[in-house]
């Protein structure tokens, strides 16, 4: 393990004492975005259901992207999470070997990653940036069992850190695979995600930090209905620069993130397979269908069982006296 | 006051033997095997509390449910369902022949979902705020949801179904009539709490459309989970029985081998009959999302493997051990029956599972999640025969009449 005995101590008693103090002084070594701000939602608890109508939303032109991975750099700035100088950023579109050689997805400590497809039109290059979609229905929301998950009238999807129980069932419900755990972590474990910079778009002309640093105007923030009008014209306005199709529009019954592409969504890393019914539409059926079962189909069983025990209680008594009867005279015969 | 103790710690505990006795008693391999599986299985325990999930598994970003989960919890409640098959059985349909396996089948259910929900919290990030789920914050749209209050219930009520079995060991006969009467209500409620989460282990895949392999996923998924984990129910009582009336010979007294042999074959028939529905709604399921391509796969060759030869070649089996009287073959069929469960989970859970991401990120387990599984199982195997070396589970107890 490469550890000595009194690292091993150290680290077991650091450990038990944070126990005995709580959670709350302990807590959140790594991520601290996420209960940043969710505290920000909670201090205004504002209703989240219906969708509101002025919401926001990022329309991502994949085609315009150079790769520069700034966009990286700068979510993990303001969210705090661990990061290197941007120049090791910006370098590795230039590098033979890089990130790029491999298509990755976000864990705890990047919530945003962009990846790089090769065109099947022109054998370009084509980047692409990956963060939380922000689901108009989200399936993390649905699937968590301790309610965790708020969708904001601004539109972001945040996580309280402070109900989590670390079944990790909200990263096998999204259709994303967006949410990372912070399995490194011994007691305070963390779900952590983009929150669609919340504490920066709740201000006056704030927009998410990945929009703000992008120097090739690739992202455009805004309210999701104007986007998805504004991408349906740069299609038509561009003949044949686009597929004709906004990704994120009704994917999964829509997304904050909208995505416009030259080429087919599945060949950029955009599952096309996932289909348009919302998540947790489809375990909403069978929920209210068990929920049915239970309150509906008891009451038959509870009386098809009473009936059934008082039967079987009288054919005893029956029984027992009818043998008795046998015994009593087989007994009076014998004497 | 204090020999009276002792002499009932004796009497209760240790089987009527002194401590040096016991002691000795206890010294034989099998017991050193577990006590070598235990010692490592408690040092992976520590070791994750102490460590976290990240050193102690393989688990992902993309396998964020492994061995512990798919195993431990899937696997596990679907073989402690004994309790509802044969509490079904006895109690609901009358069929009080089988009265002789309902108590082994109740404990058995009452240890599974015990061990299940230990070998959880292990697997749970978090797993000292358990009782947010049941008192503080509620996720009323999850299934997972569902899940967690059901275990917790159905534990509770396996308690009360199992705890005539203790009172007569303690000797305490108002609080054994009390929860005797207790337990008929209990079994009821039991169905059907146990019906709404076998069935909602199942659904917990319903959200993860685009990730569990088509021919796996479907919307009857949580009939499958339901009718599966009643046939592996009755499968498991047909396998335990055998092996606990070979190890508890003495507990039985003089017991009818060929009536016993009857009424396994007689829960053989119930087995096929469900097993052989589920294969038909297997076929509808895949007619119906017109998968048929899928079959001429890999996943698809592993597929057939899993219901054609553990499967339809078990309801052969059953159907002919019926024909031929013969208890062997059942035995041979529940065997097969509980494997293929185990399989089914397992392809649910881990293999067909995030089917579509490249090998290298494929998830398998480590070691260490290995061997804390097997601890966990070593662990319920003991506490079985703790229980039924000393309660009346085999057996009825000479002093109590039966209720039935």
């Amino acid at each position: 393990m490469g550890i000595s005995r009194r690292d091993f101590l150290k680290r077991t008693l650091s450990i038990a004492g944070a126990t005995i103090i709580g959670s709350s002084t302990a807590a959140h070594a790594l991520n601290t975005a996420n209960e940043r701000n969710w505290k920000l939602w909670a201090k205004k608890a504002e209703p989240h259901y219906p969708p509101h109508e002025d919401r926001y939303g990022v329309l991502v032109d994949t085609t315009a992207c150079i790769g520069c991975r700034r966009c990286e750099w700068a979510c993990n700035e303001w969210n705090k999470n661990p990061n290197r100088p941007i120049k090791e950023f910006e370098a590795s579109v230039n590098q033979k070997q890089s990130v790029f050689d491999k298509v990755r997805r976000m864990h705890a400590e990047n919530f945003t990653v962009v990846n790089r497809f090769i065109s099947s039109k022109d054998g370009k290059p084509i980047y692409v940036k990956r963060q939380c979609m922000h689901c108009e229905e989200p399936g993390c929301l649905s699937a968590c069992f301790v309610d965790a998950f708020r969708k904001t009238k601004e539109g972001s999807v945040l996580y309280n850190p402070s109900v989590c129980i670390g079944c990790r069932y909200c990263m096998i419900a999204c259709p994303f695979d967006v949410p990372g755990y912070e399995y490194y972590e011994a007691l305070n474990p963390q779900v952590s995600k983009c929150t669609m910079c919340y504490d920066r778009i709740t201000k006056e002309g704030g927009v998410p930090s990945c929009v703000e640093i992008c120097p090739a105007e690739v992202m455009r923030f805004g309210k999701r209905s104007d986007l998805i009008n504004l991408a349906h014209e740069r299609i038509r306005n561009n003949p044949g620069k686009y597929v004709d199709y906004v990704y994120g529009e009704h994917e999964v019954g829509g997304t904050s993130w909208l995505y416009l592409s030259s080429v087919p969504f599945d060949e950029i890393g955009l599952r096309t397979d996932i289909g348009k019914t919302p998540i947790p539409k489809t375990s909403k059926g069978f929920l209210f269908g068990v929920k049915m079962f239970e309150i509906v189909a008891a009451w038959p069983l509870v009386f098809g069982a009473y009936y059934a025990i008082s039967k079987a209680r009288k054919k005893a008594k029956t029984s027992h006296e009818t043998s008795a009867e046998k015994k009593g005279k087989g007994h009076g015969e014998k004497h | 006051m204090a020999k009276n103790t002792n002499s009932w710690f004796r009497e209760k505990i240790l089987l009527g033997m002194t401590p040096r006795d016991y002691i000795i008693s206890n010294f034989n391999v099998p017991n050193l095997i577990a006590a070598v599986i235990l010692t490592v299985a408690v040092g992976v325990m520590i070791y994750r509390l102490l460590f976290g999930l990240g050193p102690s598994t393989n688990l992902s970003d993309n396998y964020p449910w492994g061995l512990w989960i798919g195993f431990d919890v899937l696997v596990g409640i679907a073989l402690a369902a004994p309790g509802l098959s044969l509490g079904t059985a006895v109690h609901l349909f009358g069929m009080k022949e089988y009265h002789h396996f309902v108590r082994p089948a109740i404990l058995s259910s009452l240890l599974g979902y015990i061990f299940a929900v230990f070998a959880l919290m292990f697997d749970l990030g978090r797993y000292y705020r358990i009782p947010y789920l049941l008192g503080w914050s509620w996720g009323f749209t999850s299934i997972l949801f569902l899940i967690g209050w059901h275990f917790f219930l159905y534990i509770n009520i396996c308690l009360i179904e199992w705890s005539p079995a203790l009172f007569e060991w303690l000797n305490l006969r108002k609080a054994r009539a009390f929860f005797n009467k207790l337990a008929i209500w209990a079994t009821i409620f039991g169905v059907i709490i146990a019906g709404g989460h076998q069935s909602a282990l199942g659904g917990l895949y319903l959200v993860a459309p685009g990730k569990l392999h088509p021919l796996w996923y479907s919307s009857l998924l949580p009939v499958f989970f339901l009718l599966s984990a009643v046939f592996a129910g009755i499968s498991m009582v047909i396998v335990e029985s055998t092996i606990s009336h070979s190890v508890f010979k003495s507990k039985l007294g003089n017991f009818d081998h060929d009536h016993f042999d009857k009424l396994i074959i007689g829960l053989g028939k119930g087995a096929a009959c469900g097993m052989f529905l589920y294969f038909i709604l297997k076929i509808f399921a895949i007619a119906d999302a017109d998968n048929w391509a899928y079959l001429n796969t890999p996943f698809g060759y592993w597929f057939l493997v899993e219901t054609l030869g553990f499967v339809l070649f078990p309801v052969f089996l059953f159907t002919s051990g019926a024909r031929n009287q013969s208890a062997k073959l059942v035995r041979l069929a529940g065997l097969l029956t509980v494997l293929g469960v185990i399989l089914n989970r397992l392809n649910v859970s881990i293999i067909a599972y995030n089917w579509n991401i490249p090998a290298s990120l494929k998830y398998y387990p480590k070691w260490s999640e290995i061997a804390l599984t097997i601890g966990v199982i070593t662990m319920l195997v003991l506490a079985y025969r703790w229980i039924v070396n000393r309660m009346a589970i085999m057996h009825e107890h000479p002093d109590y009449e039966s209720v039935h």
